[in-house]
């Protein structure tokens, strides 16, 4: 536990280095590169609004950034998650020449994304403006909302992380778990409408993703609290989880080299 | 009594020559190539050595005796399977060829983050920067993504890194014979001044045995995973000769 937070000062800032670096690298690999992360979800909400705002006839108030707010959240956990599993062996030039603890491709890829997503936030803060959406103080639960998710998706990371190092078919498997886990999650719909009550209480707080998108969604455009025990309950999870995840890392790391 | 740098006791490291982990239950129907059991291959079995502080440790076998996974075990990569190894709490660098670059950041950028894993401080770094730069002699390339590097300019530029950055401890894997000969002759004369430091401890794996003998205050013959023998450089080198014949 001490070693994590020794590990994670003293190599914290190869990590931001590390991904300032990374999305530099992307940005001067083709001009337009960085308008992709703004184009991307716009293009999704533009599809997803035509679908099922028109064909199925969604009735949510404030659809397109209702589902902008779902499909921002949504990458930046898919980003992480699914580039975590191959991450040690992506990064095989650096693991097989010098020693550095494993998570810190982790946190190096959060804030990679992180920046991503902060893209998102100002077209969803535009999007905002042009709709006029009231703004009450439960906005300001966006804050915590987005730690916990951090830690959450550093959580679940660091067991893919480990476990994909070891298991080589494993991403295809998360990816139809991912696949199942964002229908379920109501990116382009509302769970809580569209699933009868006694189903969609569980899916809305035990299904973490549909939890923290739709919490996002009530604090941003709904002017609505969120139920402030399952974030911590969520937290607690987080950590529990990350604890675990850290803990395999730290034994098996330097057994990875060996793997790859 | 001179102070120890490296301590190696009795350390063996494997490699799983089949992955073996204990997959979950549930995931079980789906690796149909997995072999339970589990067999390995004794890279290094266990050996024990000292490198007292200061020396130049040569260390020299045939292919596959375990060279450079004994380096790669110093520099802490791998852990050993049993046994330990001490370095005391010195820092350590790795420098073999083709060190770990980012392939699509620019070199300048690779020296940062090869430097920040090394543990210096980008104000360190910033400050050796140009040296490193200069030694290298990539001039504009500096600025160019590492993978339009030709293998020659890559490794200039990992040995430069290495050699400026200067570690307490530097492991060398087969770079004396790096890049044209104007810079094989420069980073030889620039091994020879880091070896000349009474500090800093340097084990280098090679089979070029003629520099071993200028470079080595001692030499470790390794074959098939244990010591064959271990001392001064022309004894073990002599005897070696005589093995290979």
């Amino acid at each position: 536990m001490k070693r994590f937070f020794t590990d994670f000062r003293n190599y914290f800032r190869y990590a931001m280095y590390s991904a300032k670096a990374s999305l530099q690298a992307e940005v001067a690999g083709s001009y337009l590169n960085w308008l992709w992360w703004v184009f991307n979800p716009l293009c999704m909400m533009v599809i997803y609004s035509i679908i099922f705002g028109y064909i199925f006839n969604a009735k949510e108030p404030y659809f397109s950034i209702f589902i902008f707010i779902g499909l921002t959240l949504w990458d930046y956990f898919n980003r992480t998650i699914t580039s975590s599993i191959k991450l040690v062996k992506s990064n095989k030039a650096i693991v097989t020449k010098v020693f550095l603890p494993k998570f810190i491709l982790i946190v190096q890829k959060i804030i990679v994304n992180f920046v991503k997503m902060l893209f998102s936030i100002a077209i969803i803060i535009i999007m905002m403006i042009v709709y006029r959406v009231p703004i009450t103080w439960n906005i300001l639960w966006v804050f915590p909302l987005l730690a916990v998710y951090t830690v959450f998706i550093f959580a679940v990371s660091t067991i893919m992380l480990h476990y994909g190092v070891f298991i080589e078919d494993l991403n295809n498997i998360v990816r139809i778990l991912l696949r199942f886990v964002y229908y379920l999650t109501g990116i382009f719909f509302s769970v809580e409408k569209r699933l009868p009550p006694s189903i969609s209480y569980y899916v809305v707080r035990l299904n973490p993703l549909s939890y923290f998108i739709t919490s996002a969604r009530r604090v941003v455009i709904y002017q609505q609290s969120l139920y402030w025990k399952w974030l911590l309950a969520w937290l607690v999870a987080s950590i529990l989880l990350a604890m675990f995840g850290v803990y395999k890392i730290y034994k098996y790391e330097n057994s990875y080299a060996k793997v790859i | 009594m001179k102070e120890i740098a490296i301590s190696v006791e009795n350390m063996v490291l494997r490699y799983r020559k089949i992955k073996k982990f204990s997959i979950k239950k549930q995931l079980l129907s789906r690796k149909k190539k997995k072999n339970p059991k589990d067999k390995y291959f004794e890279a290094i079995k266990g050996i024990s050595f000292e490198v007292p502080k200061g020396e130049i440790l040569g260390v020299i076998g045939k292919n596959g005796s375990g060279k450079s996974t004994l380096l790669r075990a110093l520099a802490g990569i791998f852990s050993p399977d049993e046994g330990s190894i001490d370095m005391h709490g010195h820092s350590i660098s790795l420098l073999s060829i083709g060190v770990g670059f980012q392939k699509e950041m620019s070199g300048r950028k690779n020296i940062y983050l090869s430097g920040l894993l090394l543990g210096f401080s980008e104000e360190q770094i910033k400050a050796k920067e140009q040296e490193i730069i200069d030694f290298s002699e990539l001039g504009d390339f500096i600025d160019q993504p590492v993978e339009t590097y030709s293998s020659g300019m890559y490794s200039k530029l990992a040995f430069a890194i290495t050699a400026i950055l200067e570690t307490d401890i530097i492991l060398v894997d087969e770079v004396l014979s790096v890049g044209d000969e104007r810079f094989k002759k420069k980073s030889y004369k620039k091994m020879k001044e880091l070896i000349s430091d009474d500090d800093r401890t340097v084990v280098i794996v090679s089979h070029s045995l003629s520099s071993l003998l200028d470079l080595c205050t001692s030499v470790l013959w390794m074959h098939d995973g244990v010591i064959k023998k271990i001392g001064k450089p022309e004894e073990v080198i002599e005897e070696y000769r005589e093995f290979m014949k």
